[in-house]
């Protein structure tokens, strides 16, 4: 930058302390007052209607009425209640938990010892999964497990049984779809954070005559468990609100096999019309997240030296 | 600093952009607009086709005024879905739309739909209309709220070469559900690849599996859905196990087709596209808007339907009278209660179903006529080799109870036959677990054991 030279540095006005700390906090005014806007509002609409018996049609939809606890009492016998949790718990720990995150670990570890053609190669086709639109990618999977899909066609080149996939084992179907599609992810997270632990900790352990397994156990993973921490809980909430592709590959069928929280919520508010009923769901999967984020935060702080 | 500075500005910059964007843009021009939702498909053109045409000959009869069309692509549930969130708002809320009859009265309720008992008054095509059609637009108040498009009804189609191959004489008309099943069985026995009787179950075919599969059934053995007197629902009837357990018949048998493609929420277009058409089902219950898929551009062009296909009414449990049993639905159009001007959108929907357009919609769909000029017409008389049988029906059809807790209830219904025909239930438990999710859905003292 070309200083003028009779230009004299100008004595420095400083703001009071407390005046300069609210200052700083003017960039982010815009980011939370979109956030306030776009996600607040809406949550807090979901829980106050949650308390109405607000529908679709009919004449609850003219004159929604205050019911209180109703919705939430009803919600607790349904029968399924349960079955809908225990399924959310199993996409979310099945698809999110072991299958993207031990499946993203594992990839961004070989890669780094694999050649550049074949990590290239390897990154771009799970990567492609990621870039997909949801809707393509839900389509993609429906026309690869579906009856005649390509998954059938494969095992029935070699010979093998072709079961109706999103018939028998729709939660297989769903988890895999999901652990295809959202393996990127926590593939990029890792091998960003792998590129970050730094070598020669690596090499001293080397040099200390740690095996490969001691090294990542004992250097690699707890270097990068604040990674770990936040990949988990960033793929946990997206997967608990994962809807378009169940809804796509099985509709939550058949017979509520694969209808998961979010496809629950739907199903009653938009095809029964009960939006107050519906809402409630929805009120108890942000409940879900909400815990599920305070306990990896916890983890985070915990994490740091 | 100064970047600094800039970067706020920036940032405060665009967050006003955003803001300006959100907010409702200034009325253009204070030209009149009618907003008109429909429901279009790849495979349901003929309402679109009804709509330009009304577009064209409105605006060239109303200087200044633009009729907006916004068809929606979607199947029926989504359409109703989307249909009754664009109606929930004022700045959303079409002008004339296409409703389903059978939410006419919840959407009523709603405050929806604009009463039409003045206008129509001064209609004079509405003395053309048929009366029993004319209920269809009815409100609890005794209003008429909606005007119908056309309607239909339920009937076994079946392929006479399938069937001759199997022996069986024609024209087939089963008397009783044993008829049925045997002559499934025969067919079946002469060529185990092919759907002797395929009758829709399950929730994936929706509405589907109670319109044209249980509701036959179950309207045939003498018992309801819905005590229309008593306004209560109907629970513990000997002829929901018995329909249940045809239905379980027909699926343990094999007649119909395997419980995993019945689940298909794509199953009827096979039953149209591939399967009847390449002789590899006997037959099957559907509307009497199947001639639309087959007909010249139709979905599933097959011209040789109007010689291979046969009709047959579907028939009461043993035969007793009157003998058949038929279910009917329709669409109607109907005027949005917020609409700026009433009597512009009412005279849009006189444009839309004036006799030729409604002729041209009737035949293109393979509706039932409702206006009797229409009904009357040679060309409409000959559009397809079934419009007779299947008007016919009309005197043995049921409607759907039209309340606002009917599609819980008929989700109900649809759960009770796909636990029957995937094994997970005995039709009693299916039963009683469907009498106890309607006393869940309505309230005890709604319903009544019969």
């Amino acid at each position: 930058m070309p200083v003028l030279p009779l230009m004299r540095p100008l004595p420095t006005w400083r703001m009071p302390a407390g005046l300069r700390r609210r200052a700083r906090l003017l960039p982010v005014v815009p980011a939370v007052l979109l956030l306030l806007v776009f996600l607040a509002g809406p949550v807090l609409w979901a829980f106050q209607a949650s308390f109405t018996n607000a529908a679709l049609t009919g004449r609850n939809a003219r004159s929604p009425g205050w019911v209180g606890l109703d919705n939430y009492q009803r919600l607790l016998t349904d029968p399924v209640l349960p079955l809908s949790l225990g399924l959310t718990v199993l996409f979310v720990g099945g698809s999110a938990i072991l299958g993207q995150n031990l499946l993203g670990l594992t990839i961004a570890v070989l890669m780094r010892q694999a050649r550049k053609p074949v990590a290239a190669v390897v990154g771009t086709a799970v990567v492609a999964a990621w870039v997909l639109p949801e809707i393509v990618a839900a389509f993609a999977a429906y026309a690869y497990f579906s009856r005649d899909g390509t998954l059938n066609q494969l095992l029935g080149g070699l010979g093998f049984g072709q079961p109706d996939w999103l018939y028998s084992f729709p939660m297989a179907a769903i988890m895999l779809a999901n652990v295809w599609r959202g393996t990127a992810f926590s593939m990029l997270v890792y091998r960003a954070a792998l590129n970050d632990v730094p070598a020669d900790v690596t090499e001293a352990a080397l040099m200390d005559g740690a095996t490969g397994w001691q090294r990542l156990a004992f250097i690699t993973l707890p270097m990068i468990r604040g990674s770990i921490a936040t990949n988990l809980m960033l793929i946990t909430l997206q997967t608990l609100a994962v809807f378009t592709l169940i809804w796509v590959m099985t509709a939550g069928g058949p017979a509520n096999s694969s209808t998961t929280l979010p496809v629950l919520a739907y199903v009653e508010a938009f095809k029964f019309g009960d939006i107050g009923y519906g809402t409630a769901v929805a009120s108890l999967l942000i409940l879900i997240g909400a815990v599920f984020g305070a306990a990896y935060v916890r983890l985070l702080r915990e994490g740091k030296p | 600093m100064r970047r600094r500075a800039l970067n706020i500005t920036s940032l405060i910059a665009a967050a006003a952009l955003l803001l300006c964007a959100c907010s409702p843009a200034a009325p253009a021009d204070q030209a009149k607009t009618l907003k008109v939702v429909y429901q279009k498909t790849d495979s349901f053109s003929a309402l679109d086709n009804l709509f330009q045409s009304a577009k064209s000959e409105f605006e060239a009869a109303h200087e200044g005024v633009t009729v907006e069309l916004q068809p929606i692509q979607a199947n029926d549930d989504d359409y109703g879905t989307k249909l009754a969130l664009a109606l929930r708002s004022p700045s959303t809320a079409p002008d004339v739309f296409y409703e389903d009859t059978f939410k006419v009265r919840s959407d009523v309720d709603a405050g929806f739909l604009l009463k039409l008992d003045d206008h129509l008054a001064q209609w004079k095509d509405w003395e053309k209309f048929d009366d029993a059609a004319k209920a269809a637009g009815l409100g609890d108040d005794g209003g008429t709220y909606a005007v119908p498009l056309g309607t239909d009804t339920r009937a076994i189609w079946y392929n006479k070469k399938v069937l001759a191959a199997a022996g069986v004489g024609l024209p087939w008309e089963p008397r009783t559900w044993q008829d049925i099943l045997d002559t499934a069985r025969k067919i079946k026995a002469n060529d185990p690849t092919v759907v002797p009787f395929n009758m829709y179950a399950g929730k994936g075919t929706g509405e589907g599996t109670v319109m044209q599969s249980f509701y036959e059934l179950l309207y045939g053995t003498g018992d309801a859905l819905y005590d229309a007197d008593a306004r209560k629902w109907v629970v513990g009837s000997d002829g929901f196990t018995e329909s249940l357990a045809f239905l379980k018949t027909l699926y343990d048998e094999q007649l119909a087709v395997s419980p995993a493609e019945a689940l298909d929420a794509n199953v009827w277009k096979k039953v149209f596209g591939e399967w009847l058409p390449q002789g590899k089902m006997g037959a099957t219950v559907e509307g009497s808007y199947a001639p639309s898929f087959w007909q010249e551009g139709g979905s599933y062009e097959w011209p040789e339907y109007g010689t291979d296909m046969g009709v047959a009414a579907f028939p009461t449990k043993d035969g007793q009278a009157p003998g058949a049993v038929s279910m009917s639905g329709g669409w109607t159009l109907a005027v949005g209660a917020g609409t700026k001007d009433p009597d512009l959108a009412f005279e849009f929907l006189g444009t839309a179903l004036n006799q030729k357009n409604s002729l041209a919609f009737n035949i293109a769909s393979s509706q039932i006529a409702v206006r009797e000029d229409v009904a009357a017409d040679a060309g409409y008389q000959a559009a397809n080799p079934f419009v007779k049988d299947v008007s016919d029906l009309v005197s043995v059809t049921h409607y759907r109870p039209a309340t606002a807790d009917y599609p819980r209830i008929s989700a109900a219904v649809q759960e009770a036959t796909e636990a029957v025909i995937t094994g997970s239930k005995s039709p009693e438990q299916a039963a009683a677990d469907y009498d106890a999710a309607v006393a869940g859905i309505v309230g005890g003292d709604k319903t009544v054991r019969k």
